[in-house]
């Protein structure tokens, strides 16, 4: 390998080899077209008859993939993806694979660039709020075609403010607490209803040398999981919808009860957790040396495939009996298409096959820490896990997406971040810290 | 070529003679008279192209920036988008926003470690190497390495050291300390690295300016009864204020670039805020909160426009003596 000449060369190399080909220049999208112009672009023109003019000026057949699926596991299950695609719905794709923070980072000027013709994203306010600036185009029409494989909980999450359709949901995967089904069994651990039971249960892991509760907070949103859960338990599902729209105060008592609950679980939690990835978190249950933890069902993708069937989780506890535990943390992943596509007709076959019962086979067999969005799909197949997950959700009468995509972008990163790292190292501060956050809210919000 | 028995002058070209007078001034008018034509085309573009890249590169988007800096803005769509909203952001940031203040601090910790550890560090290795003792090429180049490395890349290697659960440190010494997590250890571990690669920089530029010392003033020095350290801070230091008032400089500028180190081990957040970082995580990403972000670039201008100024008057100053 040569050495980089540069700074910017060397930090490029670090982009893992996965997703080093990132190629989203115009060059190398025109020369990906000229080359494809072959067969490819014969069939696409075949199987679509006469919405010519539609195509854009570019003409190129090939449809563009903009994905941040960069992960081991992720990047597997993309790649089957897009060879099923292509032979389903005839159209050659190119996919772009970008490291996912750092697709997240670039959003913004990614799709004001020159953006993919799809691209992959999340449901919820995120979504909205793309399109409501005009960076992501209305697909209500496929909507007309896959609608009827989808429930109304998964349409009102692709729906934009203005009551168009704008996402493809293709998986989602729950919040909860997993552990490892043989380290329970050897210990004689039971799942916990209430939270108090999971103190108890969680000081008896003490005794036994385990660390009841891993915890991670390096990137700055695991831990927003871990408020959600508690706030849905303590005010309810209405409540985090409110207070995540800025409508309610952080100042309000009921936050206050929030925090203050955390900050009695916080010595059951692993510590040093603001140098720790999730990731590395997650390897104290695959080790068996932590009891539990709070995080999403994603976490199967650090298990070897011999313990998949190891995995387990139940529900977060309940904490007010007049509340319950009936609403459910899961986030929806899927995919999107840009405002101008070059090749809109592929962009929306592309989009009607992950709108598809066979994309959800293709995706939940390669990655079993997904569940399928579509309910027409084949869940035969499903691992133990999956099957619970998916019983899960559609148990819950409540479905949240997660802190950072039921709120304002700006407002998650810059104000939510830092002030529940602010929290986790100082604990005992809460008035301040929620009347810190109640006047940045305000100033954010009224923008 | 031309053969010897030509004029080596064209004789249309070539300059008459001066009839008289003082020959001194003649020359001048004639210098003055040869720049025109091509010569001053040159000259303007000369001047012309790199003042509108400064203009178009440096000045523009800085100019941008502060005026963005009282507007809200989120970086979609056009500029007819922007809401101008005066002052909000600067008050925002001076009395609403909790990373601000610990960013400053930080800056500052950064600057006097880097005056107060690093350049005196730098001063006595290159005094040392400079004295030619056994085995210096080993410790110059020992010391000189860390400097060709970016200090992204200086983040990664001393995650290797640091890190809680894999780390060379704890692993030696038996501890489970936290040192990229903790934010009572981790602007402490970073400004360690930061130095680490700061002090062979100083090093090799005195070394440099001791190289250019005078051996005879030395020797006189020594002649006059002086010891080593008299010799160098009455003597060698004075004589080396050039490279004192670059030193000088390069550490200022440092301290306000420290941004890479910082945004590897954990994007500048929980103990290790500056203001570099705090800019980037407000303008890059899905927050985008252009105004409030150029508001911080803009504080940070100003911050700079101070050492730039005392920079400057040191300067000038020494040109009018």
């Amino acid at each position: 390998m040569n050495r980089p000449a540069t700074e910017s060369e060397y930090l490029a190399s670090l982009v893992p080899a996965s997703a080093g080909r990132s190629g989203f220049s115009r060059r190398s999208m025109l020369r990906g077209s000229l080359l494809a112009a072959g067969l490819p672009a014969l069939l696409a023109a075949c199987g679509d008859g006469g919405s010519g003019g539609s195509g854009g000026g570019g003409g190129g057949s090939q449809v563009t993939l903009g994905s941040n699926f960069s992960d081991e596991v992720p990047l597997k299950t993309m790649n089957a993806m897009v060879e099923d695609a292509q032979k389903k719905q005839g159209i050659s794709i190119k996919l772009n694979t970008v490291d996912h923070t750092t697709f997240q980072n670039n959003i913004n000027n990614y799709l004001q660039g020159s953006p993919d013709d799809v691209f992959s994203w999340f449901a919820g306010y995120r979504m909205q709020f793309f399109a409501a600036k005009g960076l992501a185009s209305d697909i209500s029409d496929i909507w007309g075609t896959i609608g009827a494989d989808y429930t109304d909980a998964f349409k009102k999450a692709s729906t934009g403010e203005d009551g168009k359709q704008y996402f493809v949901p293709t998986t989602y995967g729950p919040w909860a607490v997993f552990y490892r089904k043989s380290l329970w069994q050897e210990r004689g651990y039971q799942a916990p209803q209430t939270l108090d039971e999971m103190k108890t249960l969680a000081a008896q892991m003490q005794k036994d040398g385990l660390v009841p509760l891993a915890f991670a907070d390096k990137e700055g949103w695991p831990a927003m999981g871990t408020f959600d859960q508690l706030n849905m338990r303590i005010n309810g599902y209405q409540f985090h919808v409110d207070l995540m729209a800025g409508e309610e105060a952080w100042t309000d008592q009921k936050v206050k009860t929030v925090f203050d609950t955390w900050k009695g679980l916080l010595p059951l939690h692993q510590t040093d957790s603001l140098g720790r990835t999730w990731q590395e978190a997650a390897s104290g249950i695959v080790n068996k040396t932590s009891g539990m933890m709070v995080i999403g069902s994603f976490i199967g993708q650090q298990f070897d495939e011999a313990d998949q069937e190891d995995i387990d989780f139940f529900n977060f506890p309940e904490v007010d009996p007049a509340v319950g535990a009936d609403a459910v943390e899961a986030p929806i992943d899927g995919f999107m298409m840009s405002k101008r596509p070059r090749n809109e007709d592929g962009a929306k076959k592309l989009l009607e096959y992950f709108g598809s019962p066979d994309d959800g086979v293709v995706q939940t067999t390669n990655d079993p820490s997904g569940i399928a969005a579509n309910t027409k799909s084949d869940q035969s197949h499903y691992t133990e896990l999956q099957k619970k997950c998916a019983e899960f959700v559609a148990n819950a009468k409540s479905i949240s997406q997660f802190m950072d995509r039921d709120t304002r972008p700006d407002f998650a990163s810059t104000v939510m971040i830092p002030s529940l790292q602010t929290f986790i190292s100082n604990p005992n501060d809460i008035d301040g810290l929620c009347s810190q956050i109640e006047s940045q809210k305000k100033s954010i919000f009224a923008s | 070529m031309s053969s010897p028995d030509l004029p080596l002058v064209a004789p249309q070209t070539a300059q008459p003679a001066p009839s008289g007078g003082s020959h001194q001034g003649t020359g001048k008018k004639q210098r003055v008279r040869r720049l025109s034509g091509r010569d001053r085309v040159a000259v303007v573009l000369m001047v012309a192209v790199p003042t509108l890249v400064v203009v178009g590169l440096v000045w523009l988007p800085a100019i941008a920036s502060v005026l963005l800096s009282f507007t809200n803005w989120d970086g979609v769509g056009s500029l007819a988008d922007v809401k101008v909203i005066g002052l909000q952001n600067y008050t925002d940031v001076f009395t609403n926003y909790p990373p601000f203040k610990p960013a400053v601090q930080h800056n500052l910790l950064w600057l006097v470690v880097m005056f107060v550890v690093a350049t005196p560090l730098g001063v006595l290795f290159a005094v040392l190497i400079d004295k030619e003792l056994k085995g210096s090429r080993f410790y110059q180049t020992a010391l000189y390495l860390p400097v060709v490395l970016s200090l992204a890349l200086v983040g990664f290697i001393w995650q290797l050291m640091y890190s809680r659960d894999q780390g060379l440190i704890n692993a030696v010494l038996g501890t489970q300390v936290d040192f990229y997590g903790d934010p009572k250890w981790n602007i402490w571990a970073a400004l360690f690295a930061t130095c680490w690669k700061q002090v062979g920089y100083v090093m090799l530029l005195y070394l440099a300016g001791l190289k250019g010392v005078d051996a005879s003033l030395k020797e006189a020095a020594q002649m006059d009864g002086a010891n080593q350290v008299q010799t160098f801070f009455r003597i060698v230091f004075p004589v080396m204020r050039p490279i004192n008032i670059i030193v000088l400089v390069i550490t200022v500028i440092e301290s306000l670039r420290a941004f890479d180190l910082v945004w590897v081990i954990n994007q500048g957040r929980n103990g290790l805020e500056l203001i570099a970082t705090l800019v980037t995580a407000n303008i890059v990403g899905e927050a985008s909160r252009i105004g409030f972000g150029s508001a911080l670039a803009t504080i940070m201008l100003v911050i700079s426009l101070v050492f730039i100024s005392i920079y400057l008057w040191v300067v000038m100053r020494e040109d009018e003596r």
